[in-house]
């Protein structure tokens, strides 16, 4: 056989070429090996010497009795290498604390079925591992439990897996570590059965996140964190036009500064290396840069305001969703209104900068970053480095927050570039500013909503035409008619409404445009549910009486939406306060959420958010309560301030001075009811984020009569005028 | 050659004297426990104790740490015992975690002065560390809680 060292990346990809469930073929690795770093081992803590056997590609044991679970969603704070190592727990019949965790690398069984590729994102991970996890553990349990039986001389009938052991009815036990070579060998059982939801000992308990420990010490690894033998740091200067290009440089002055290496010019800008981050910053301000704006040199928000709005008048653009006749039905509508909604561009603002540390050598690359998209970044640095992408190994760290930014690979030429000019590894980091001013940004929007009412004030006709960019089209080209990220919410038929249009025309402005945590949720179920309200007002309904008029049929949608506004006690808030209802559906999650506020002297006070979901099956329900409240907060900086100003084509946003998020002191009440369900599981990263602004601006409407149709809330006049 | 104590142990740093001891910590003493997050002293994610006092280190020149005594993630305690630490375990309180080194030395600074902390002392306290996650309704109950933990004080602390 073959020793790891010479077994390389393709080979292991066919042998584990899929089989049955979704599993691989056994095979027997020692612990990992390379030049790059004897490191990866170390870092991941495998750095001492002993046997270890992968059982298929999630699953490690060693003769110690440790458990490696190869994880092959990016941990971004959203629960990934708690929740995933729990769903193969279960059926392994492990407890949590003998498990690390390994970040997978690039491989066809990592695959994310949903999203086609090793991409961590549109909050699916759960939904994407819930079978393959468990099958992963069933079948590497049957496996043990065979080994055993195999030793024992008895039918594996006989014997049972109990807590990292197999046991047989004499008593008699051997551990997982001890059975593991000889398990790796057995034949893959193609017929396991899962456990029903009534046998689960973890699936649906609160655990503590097996994460949390390095995070509280300071020993968690990000990519910033990243340390390699003989690493330089880079500072990168990009041009403050976005998409502007370098005319001229002159870099002699900062070549002279203490420590630094190198100055080049990348395809991402010009790049300063150092032996320290302090030098190559110093060195970057003493840079004499010119640079060519191009076609962004005038641009602006009335400029892209006006181009949405041509764009907008021009046509509906193309057909996403059609039911009935909702031109018809709006002309014969006892009552109709229309309104246009307008949607600011938005920072990801991540709490880590963004930064790639690359080690490019003659006839490889390793590539340490906190990306969502392994293969992508993969084939990102094979390009910079002029190799094959199979040469490339990328390392995923930790995320210091991800809300799709780490979608995008715009981090990493630059440090591939740089560490093949200077042959070191290289870590390129980039400043609050520069992570500011050069994000893919969240896409602004136009959206003109028409609604017509019967007699009886029932809705029967429903138009929505959004106009903004294309995210998809510029990462995930060709887009051949709608883009499925701009009309999301948009196209669920949420509402019971016979006659119903959504459409989309696709106007794009001149700078990358990216997704961000909820994408399209968040603009287009501000608009449908403050729609939803102004309906309801037309109609003289109240707005939660209004939403349960259209449900005829929908009972999880029901069901959240009651008891939220039970727990919010709806219609009954104290004096001065006000209250804004919102609901929906995505990444199959139902919630709903009620805001409460006041406004004194034209100022807004969120008092509380109440919020009830429905996600399907919860694996930890700590985690999920987590991500409900982190999406809330999200949606709060969001609704409250969260704009993006351009002028002359470059962001007026730099830092958090100018771009405001919330502070602790300015949290709200919080109080999130998870609900119970047999349900498959939903997503629960993403969703409550879009429902705060039209909750909030739903509740402003209650209190003054205003309407708000733009966001964000911010300084707008809040009094009815 | 900058002498200065981080983690109560005295440390000599061959850098520039304007290098912030952000980087210094991180670049040259290999400590990245301590993260970057602004720059600028906006967000907290750099926060460390000087001589007890909890401070960015993103904007404080190696200069004006001479002499003096820095105490880092790394050294609140040698084995997440720290009452804030505990009480951060306990609660489960991080999501992405980068925010929180910077959170937890305001918190245990906080504590330090403030034994038993009313919410508003919280907020107080907190306000200038951000988490973009927005796990700050777990951060204040983690704070009472690491209260509770800590160990009884006879002098000063007016700890019940």
């Amino acid at each position: 056989m073959k020793s790891a060292a010479e077994l390389s990346r393709r080979d292991f990809l066919n042998a584990t070429a899929r089989v049955g469930g979704g599993l691989v073929l056994a095979l027997t690795l020692p612990s990992s090996t390379g030049t790059g770093r004897a490191a990866a081992a170390a870092a991941m803590g495998t750095g001492k010497h002993r046997a270890e056997s992968q059982i298929n590609a999630w699953l490690k044991i060693a003769s110690d009795n440790s458990i490696t679970v190869i994880v092959d969603r990016s941990e971004m704070g959203q629960g990934v290498y708690t929740a995933l190592p729990m769903l193969l727990a279960e059926e392994l019949e492990i407890n949590l604390d003998v498990i690390r965790i390994e970040a997978a690398p690039v491989g066809d069984a990592y695959v994310n079925a949903g999203n086609g590729g090793q991409v961590t994102g549109t909050s699916n991970s759960v939904q994407d591992a819930w079978e393959k996890l468990r099958m992963a553990g069933a079948t590497a349990r049957t496996m043990l439990v065979s080994a055993a039986a195999k030793r024992w001389g008895l039918d594996p009938g006989q014997c049972q897996a109990k807590n990292g052991s197999v046991v047989n009815a004499a008593g008699k036990t051997i551990s997982y570590g001890e059975l593991a070579d000889a398990a790796a060998k057995q034949p893959i059982p193609k017929d396991v059965k899962l456990k029903p939801k009534g046998q689960f000992d973890l699936i649906g308990k609160s655990r503590l996140r097996l994460d949390s420990p390095g995070k509280v010490d300071g020993s968690a690894e990000f990519g910033l964190d990243v340390k390699l033998p003989g690493m330089l740091y880079a500072a990168l200067a990009q041009s403050p036009v976005l998409g502007g290009t370098l005319k001229s440089l002159d870099s002699g002055a900062a070549e002279k500064m203490p420590g630094v290496r190198k100055v080049l010019t990348s395809t991402s800008g010009v790049v300063v290396v150092a032996d320290h981050y302090w030098q190559a910053l110093k060195a970057r301000s003493a840079l004499v840069l010119t640079w060519d704006s191009g076609a962004n040199a005038g641009l602006d928000n009335a400029a892209i305001g006006t181009l949405l709005k041509n764009t907008a008048a021009a046509g509906a653009g193309l057909s996403a969703k059609k039911l009935g006749d909702a031109a018809g039905a709006l002309k014969s509508a006892q009552h109709s209104l229309s309104a246009t909604y307008l949607l600011p561009l938005l920072a990801h603002a991540t709490m880590e900068p963004m930064n790639c540390t690359a080690d490019v050598r003659a006839d490889g690359c390793d590539l340490y970053v906190g990306t969502q998209v392994q293969q992508i970044a993969q084939t990102t640095a094979a390009t910079a480095a002029g190799l094959k992408p199979e040469q490339v190994r990328v390392y995923t760290t930790l995320i210091g927050g991800g809300f799709g930014r780490r979608l995008d690979i715009d981090f990493i030429p630059a440090a591939v570039e740089a560490s093949k000019a200077v042959g070191a590894p290289v870590k390129v980091i980039w400043t609050r500013e520069d992570d500011m001013t050069h994000d893919t940004y969240r896409p602004p929007a136009r959206e003109e909503v028409s609604g017509g009412l019967d007699a009886s004030g029932k809705v029967i006709a429903w138009r929505l035409h959004i106009t903004s960019p294309s995210i998809t089209a510029r990462m995930f080209p060709p887009v051949t008619g709608v883009d499925d990220s701009v009309i999301e919410a948009a196209v669920n038929n949420l509402y019971d409404v016979p006659n119903l249009s959504v459409s989309y025309s696709r106007q794009e402005i001149g700078i990358d445009v990216g997704y961000l945590r909820s994408v399209s949720h968040a603009p287009n179920c501000f608009v449908i549910e403050s729609f939803m309200d102004e309906l309801a007002a037309a109609a003289g309904k109240n707005p939660y009486d209004f939403r349960m008029a259209h449900l005829a049929n929908k009972p999880r949608q029901r069901r959240v939406l009651q008891l939220t506004a039970e727990r919010a006690g709806w219609g009954k808030a104290p004096a001065g306060r006000h209250q804004g209802i919102a609901l929906m559906e995505g990444y199959t999650t139902h919630l709903a959420q009620v805001a409460e506020i006041s406004i004194e002297a034209g100022q807004l006070k969120v008092h509380k958010i109440v919020c009830v979901v429905d996600c399907g099956q919860m694996i930890n329900p700590r985690i999920v309560e987590s991500q409900i409240e982190s999406g809330i907060v999200f949606g709060l900086s969001a609704a409250l301030w969260g704009e993006v100003t351009i002028v002359g084509g470059r962001v007026q946003q730099t830092n958090f001075n100018n771009y405001r998020v919330l502070r602790s002191n300015e949290l709200p009440e919080l109080d999130v009811h998870l609900l119970d369900s047999d349900e498959t599981p939903g997503g629960i990263g993403e969703p409550a984020v879009a429902l705060v602004a039209p909750a909030i601006c739903n509740a402003i409407f209650a209190a003054t009569g205003k309407r708000l149709r733009a966001l964000p809330i911010g300084t707008q006049t809040l009094q009815q005028t | 050659m900058i002498a200065l104590t981080v983690n109560n142990r005295l440390v000599n740093v061959d850098a520039a004297s304007d290098t912030p001891l952000l980087w210094v910590l991180r670049d040259h003493l290999g400590m990245t426990g301590t993260k970057f997050g602004c720059g600028m002293a906006l967000c907290g994610a750099c926060t460390v104790h000087l001589d007890g006092t909890a401070t960015r280190s993103c904007v404080l020149p190696l200069s004006a740490v001479e002499g003096r005594s820095v105490t880092t993630i790394e050294g609140l305690s040698a084995d997440r015992g720290h009452p804030v630490q505990k009480a951060w375990l306990e609660i489960d309180v991080p999501q992405c975690g980068y925010c929180q080194s910077g959170q937890i030395m305001s918190a245990a600074a906080l504590l330090e002065t403030k034994p038993n902390p009313t919410d508003a002392d919280i907020d107080a306290a907190m306000s200038g560390n951000i988490c973009r996650c927005g796990t700050y309704r777990r951060i204040r109950q983690a704070i009472h809680r690491a209260a509770e933990l800590l160990p009884i004080r006879t002098q000063m602390g007016e700890k019940k």
